[in-house]
């Protein structure tokens, strides 16, 4: 049998010699730093999710109807009459909500141990596009079903282009096809969610994983690992504090994937709607534009930058400037590389000025999320009794997005003028077994 | 350093409850249903309960008469005597005995297909509703109810449940409570399973394929574990060399 292999390796090689190199550059001879730590599965993690949504996705197409008339109907039918279409159709959509569980979390990752830093640039802004790629394949996936969140969601995102002057009511019934959305939009969003976006998403994950091999994995202690002693046990030039990627993370990363698959499955069996978080209550009614549901509000992962949107007032006549916020509350994040100029990368060795200010960051970007998700709305009169709630939501939600975005001034400063007290930041990698 | 994670990773979890539970109290507070689809005595009567007072208005579209008959543990001959009144083949799904052009002129509105009634509103809310009905001679149909204010229903089960009317808070038309001012064939406490036996059919005909993954989930997650701790000893295995 191994014979066989060697035969057929030796076969493919004759034909097509860089193959094999390409494998070795990536898997085991690429090395990574050994220290790492939790933080590091959720790359591998969302990898993993976007093959699960791509093979899942085939599936549902199988039954899945594009059409206004009939796409509540044939989900239904996947849940009832196709076999194991409710298993699919749970993966499916568990999969699109654990996937920003784990681009949040590596995103969170790279912001406390300083990955998007120089030499990394690129392969933050890649990353940086593949959220935002994603984000547009959820929203256009979350139509699909053709309930009545999906519906009013739709509107409701898509009416934001209205709020651009000149072009902006023309804009929407362009991208809608219609005066509000119908069959066109759901049959044009079919296109991008299933063929268009995934492709986009593909490219750019390739993309992002070749940026990040030519520099190396960024670590825990935000030591370059090429810059220190060179040798190991594998390779005389090779960073003295790196390992192979396979066997090493990959047989690591397989205990990351059991954990992970273990709540994934607990979800899909046991709460596959998530208390409403996951499949809203509303988007089981079929798509009426006549009702409208009693909150609309976008799925938990919009939420933080939905509710900047609704935070930010209008003025000067037009509601320009909430869509505006909740793009550069992207935007920013896209320049984050030049804004943060700190020469220490890691959170061990930064000083406590960062520490408070990513403390408060991620507080700012959870309480928008349940601002943005009707939470505070719930919470402000059960906890205070009688008051205005949407004095105190507003007021509230308003500190939070000054938060949110004074993060991002206070590093500029704090990294610039010299207020950032580092600690030394040690030669080789710490291991902490 | 591990229990730094274990901390964060505690804390996470805790608001993640928290959320789902603030979500949870949306709206006034019901009475919990306290039904179990996996009772399978309890689907069987509110299968009757249903085919007896609610086909006649509501369909229940996505739902086979055959599934039915397969999930509940009853035979064909069994589901197309009594319950399948219309007499339509087994394998087809379950519409209602009204054409729904009379019923939007009878009503107002067509009454609304149920298949999915629990699913949109929750059983504890379907629970309550169906316990919530009251005379009211303000209203078209003679009846009015707390749960769903001004809903064009009659109550179905008034036979069962006996009438029930509202006590109005002094000087206004806020309802206090409701007050069985006329006996049914049933006694609250029956009347109340009944319901609760209703309310089950109709989560299970919201989601029939929560019977099977009820009974599939415990399995796959014994396989995962078995999976990520051979996953870890493998792991363990290859990294004692890594210092």
């Amino acid at each position: 049998m191994a014979n066989v292999f060697t035969r057929i390796g030796d076969w493919v090689n004759e034909r097509a010699p860089n193959m094999m190199p390409a494998y070795r550059k990536h898997m085991t001879e690429y090395y990574a730093p050994k220290n790492f730590n939790l933080w590091y599965y959720f790359g591998s993690l969302a990898l993993l999710v976007l093959v699960n949504q791509i093979v899942t996705g085939i599936f549902l197409t199988m039954n899945y109807k594009t059409s206004a008339a009939e796409a509540f109907a044939s989900v239904e039918y996947i849940m009832r009459d196709v076999e194991w279409g409710w298993l699919i159709r749970y993966m499916h959509s568990t999969g699109a909500s654990l996937f920003f569980v784990v681009v949040f979390l590596h995103m969170f990752r790279g912001l406390m141990y300083g990955s998007f830093k120089k030499p990394r640039e690129l392969v933050w802004i890649l990353g940086m596009l593949i959220f935002l790629a994603l984000m547009a394949e959820a929203f256009m996936g979350y139509v699909l079903p053709w309930g009545n969140m999906s519906f009013w969601g739709a509107k409701v995102i898509i009416s934001l282009f209205g709020t651009i002057p000149y072009i902006g009511d023309s804009l929407v019934q362009w991208i809608m096809g219609d005066y509000i959305p119908a069959d066109a939009t759901l049959n044009r969003f079919f296109a991008l969610h299933v063929i268009a976006l995934p492709l986009v998403l593909l490219l750019l994950v390739v993309l992002h994983l070749a940026a990040l091999h030519e520099v190396g994995s960024n670590n825990p202690d935000g030591v370059e690992i090429k810059k220190g002693p060179k040798g190991n046990r594998w390779d005389a030039l090779k960073p003295a504090d790196g390992i192979p990627f396979h066997p090493y993370y990959t047989v690591k990363d397989l205990v990351g994937v059991g954990f992970f698959l273990l709540i994934a499955a607990f979800i899909i069996f046991f709460a596959p709607t998530f208390g409403g978080w996951f499949l809203e209550h509303d988007n089981f009614i079929p798509a009426n534009n006549l009702v409208t549901p009693s909150h609309i509000k976008p799925v938990w992962y919009f939420t933080p930058f939905y509710a900047i949107l609704r935070m930010i007032p209008s003025f000067f006549g037009t509601a320009v400037w909430g869509v505006l916020g909740m793009f550069g509350a992207i935007a920013l994040l896209f320049a984050l590389p030049w804004i943060d100029v700190g020469q220490v990368k890691s959170i061990r060795y930064r000083g406590t000025g960062f520490k408070v200010a990513l403390a408060l960051f991620v507080l700012s970007f959870i309480m928008l999320g349940a601002v943005g998700a009707g939470v505070t709305a719930e919470v402000i009169p059960a906890w205070f009794g009688n008051v205005d709630v949407t004095f105190w939501e507003n007021l509230f939600g308003r500190m939070m997005t000054l938060l949110y975005f004074g993060f991002f001034v206070f590093l500029g400063f704090y990294t610039r003028l010299g207020w950032e007290k580092t600690k030394p930041v040690p030669e080789r990698v710490t291991m902490h077994d | 350093m591990t229990k730094r994670y274990f901390s964060s990773i505690a804390l996470a979890l805790g608001l993640l409850v928290g959320c789902t539970s603030a979500l949870a109290a949306e709206g006034p507070e019901l009475p919990r249903a306290g039904n179990n689809i996996s009772d399978q005595a309890s689907l069987q009567r509110g299968a009757k309960l249903f085919f007896n007072y609610c086909v006649g208005c509501h369909s229940i579209k996505f739902m086979r008469y055959s599934r039915i008959g397969e999930d509940l543990g009853l035979t064909e001959q069994e589901v197309m005597q009594n319950l399948n009144f219309t007499g339509v083949n087994y394998g087809e799904t379950i519409e209602s005995h009204m054409p729904p052009a009379d019923a939007a002129k009878w009503f107002g509105k067509a009454p609304p297909d149920l298949s999915l009634e629990v699913r949109a509103k929750t059983a504890d809310w379907v629970y309550a509703y169906l316990n919530s009905f009251y005379l009211d001679p303000s209203r078209p149909v003679g009846w009015n109810n707390t749960v769903f204010p001004n809903a064009s229903m009659p109550n179905p089960l008034w036979e069962l449940q006996g009438v029930q009317t509202a006590v109005r808070k002094d000087g206004s038309e806020e309802v206090e409570k409701l007050e069985l001012s006329k006996p049914g064939k049933m006694t609250p406490a029956q009347f109340q399973q009944a319901t609760r036996d209703l309310t089950n059919f109709l989560e299970y005909v919201s989601e029939p394929a929560a019977l099977q993954r009820k009974h599939y989930g415990i399995w796959v997650l014994l396989f995962l574990a078995g999976f990520t701790f051979l996953a870890y000893m493998l792991k363990k295995e290859y990294w004692k060399d890594v210092h």
